[in-house]
């Protein structure tokens, strides 16, 4: 038994709409604190996965307990514990920043009088505060992004699910966004999130499920999986094949995937193929160290990035 | 269809956080929204109630101001639940996406229906009475009998509400509801007795027009605003309670299907 409860326990978890599968029989063991997160490219049903913890949608099969209640029965409990942050932003346009809070708050019981002061400190905590009173419409994406995360605190959830937090946003919103959610981290809350940036999952997930096509292909720590998944070096190179096949011949050390005009060359040992890039000319490259790009990579022969 | 989705709607006290929002939204947009619900039974009303009430004289007994005012208010309720039914609901539900807000706090599909189906009704009221107000302004409206056809409205809203959430249901875009407004709304306004009486209708027609809900509307309304208690209540209540409960329950099972997927 884990000593400390799981916030999600899903065994079996599937999903399929008619034919389809979206998600494939998936296990999840999350603990309480930290943040979790659902990695993986465009359909691979995180979202999906995703509705169906917040009891949005009937589950096809397998068992899953969401703060350690059964769910689907314990959907009312569940969601009044959690706060979302959904992939497309959907405050209400036809309300003030403030009013959306407000109105939110209610639909949690929350009685307006005693919600006024928490409403100040999240708008604070999302630097808001001198938009309380501005419409909707004149909120920048990232706004309305930095509303729906301070929505999904009103109810001061214990677990906060966030379904692709910083999709769309330009850097400095993202790095905001990152730092708040730490922040949050700290305070003791467990976050859940999707995303298909592996950027954000390195710097956020303390633990990780790489998910393809509905099914779990890989998970751990995001530092761990790419330590003991990946060599540490990566070239991206461009070129011809056959400067690229004459490299593989004079480099015997080297692992070579290719995702269309792009050559991706790992190695423990990044001396050795430096000096047979350059001797062989004709090639472009560029050397990075690995990440979790890399790793999933490998483990599904396709990028993650769209 | 699913086991699931057929069973009976289980409504909470949570269906008024659904309505408290519409109301509040309302009263933002109120300015624009009474201007369209206003504007165009005015029209009629002033148009056609003094236009061609000067040639119509009395009707059934009434003149014809009254009879165009008690059949426009009836019309009104219908029209205005029916839009909002339609365009509102599919606004909030695929548009706005405020429906998956929603379903993200402890608020479930069934108390949006049920909240979305009182809404309606208070919006019928909210627009039908001002015209009942501005008929009392014109002299078109004979006793304080009128007051009893408020509390009508509502369920007028509430009657057609359920079939207009049915059809957003079933809607994949705004252009869908004109083919309900076409089929429906448009012959129910021109055949059900809010212009001259529905006797003067052939006998077939007369029939098609009976099993509609706007006529019984009416009949009820009609007597209330010419300063009378209506002859005959039974039968048309029936009808009207009969559409609100059955449009009810076809909307929470539609809805339900739309949105649990
Ligand atoms: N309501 C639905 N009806 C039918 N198919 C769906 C529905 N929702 C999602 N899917 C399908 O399920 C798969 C997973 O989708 P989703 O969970 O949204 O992926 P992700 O969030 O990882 O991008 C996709 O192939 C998608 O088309
Ligand atoms: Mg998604």
């Amino acid at each position: 038994m884990p000593s400390k409860a799981q916030v999600v326990e899903a065994h079996g978890l599937t999903k399929r709409f008619g034919d389809r599968t979206a998600v494939d029989g998936i296990d999840l063991s999350i603990a309480q604190g930290g943040c979790f997160g659902l990695l993986g490219p465009n359909g691979a049903g995180k979202t999906t996965t995703l509705r169906m913890i917040m009891g949005q949608s009937p589950i096809t099969a397998g068992t899953l307990r969401v703060l350690g209640l059964d769910m689907p029965d314990a959907v009312r409990e569940v969601r009044r514990r959690t706060g979302v942050v959904p992939q497309m932003d959907n405050a209400d346009p036809d309300f003030t920043v403030a009013e959306n809070l407000k109105m939110y708050a209610r639909y949690f019981d929350l009685s307006p009088r005693s919600i006024g002061a928490r409403i100040d400190e999240l708008l604070e905590f999302v630097e808001l505060t001198d938009r309380a009173d501005s419409p909707l419409r004149e909120l920048s994406g990232g706004m309305k992004r930095r509303l729906s995360i301070a929505r999904s605190l009103i109810n001061d959830p214990e677990l906060i699910v966030l379904d692709e937090p910083t999709t769309g946003l330009d850097p400095q919103v993202r790095r905001m966004i990152w730092n708040r959610l730490r922040q949050l981290k700290t305070s003791g809350k467990t976050l859940l999130l999707t995303t298909h940036y592996m950027d954000e999952a390195e710097r956020l997930c303390d633990q990780l499920v790489v998910i393809d096509h509905g099914r779990i292909i890989g998970h751990g720590q995001p530092k761990e999986m790419i330590e003991t998944q990946v060599e540490p070096h990566v070239l991206e190179i461009q070129g011809e094949r056959t400067a690229i096949d004459r490299l593989l011949e004079s480099c015997p050390d080297i692992r070579l995937e290719t995702v269309g005009e792009l050559h991706y060359c790992y190695t423990h040992n990044l001396a050795p193929v430096l000096s047979c890039l350059e001797s062989a000319g004709q090639l472009t490259y560029m050397h990075r160290p690995a990440n979790l790009e890399d790793v999933f990579l490998r483990m599904t022969g396709h990028e993650l990035r769209d | 269809m699913t086991a699931a989705q057929l069973s009976l709607p289980r409504p909470r006290a949570s269906a008024f956080k659904v309505w408290f929002r519409n109301l509040m939204v309302w009263r933002k947009l109120i300015a624009p929204s009474l201007f369209f619900t206003f504007g165009e039974p005015f029209v009629y009303l002033l148009g056609l109630g003094f236009g061609l009430g000067r040639f119509v004289g009395e009707v059934n007994g009434m003149p014809y101001l009254t009879f165009l005012a008690s059949g426009l208010v009836a019309s009104t309720a219908m029209n205005t639940a029916s839009f909002e039914g339609m365009y509102s609901v599919f606004t909030r539900m695929v548009h706005q996406q405020t429906y998956d807000a929603l379903l993200a706090t402890p608020l479930q599909v069934d108390d949006i229906v049920a909240g979305e189906m009182l809404w309606c009704g208070t919006k019928a009221v909210l627009a039908a009475t001002p015209i009942l107000i501005v008929s009392v302004l014109l002299g078109a409206v004979d006793d304080w009998t009128a007051v009893l056809a408020i509390p009508l409205f509502y369920l007028i809203g509430l009657c057609f509400a359920g079939p207009a959430v049915v059809v957003a249901a079933f809607a994949p875009s705004y252009d869908f509801f004109n083919y309900y407004v076409a089929l429906l709304v448009t012959p129910m306004f021109i055949f059900s007795g809010v212009f001259y009486p529905i006797e003067t209708l052939p006998e077939f027609a007369q029939t098609i027009v009976q099993i509609l809900p706007l006529s019984h509307a009416i009949a009820l309304v009609r007597p209330l605003v010419a300063g009378e208690f209506p002859p005959v209540v039974g039968i048309h209540l029936a009808v009207l309670v009969a559409y609100a409960v059955v449009g009810y329950l076809a909307a929470t099972v539609f809805i339900r299907r739309r949105l649990i997927t």
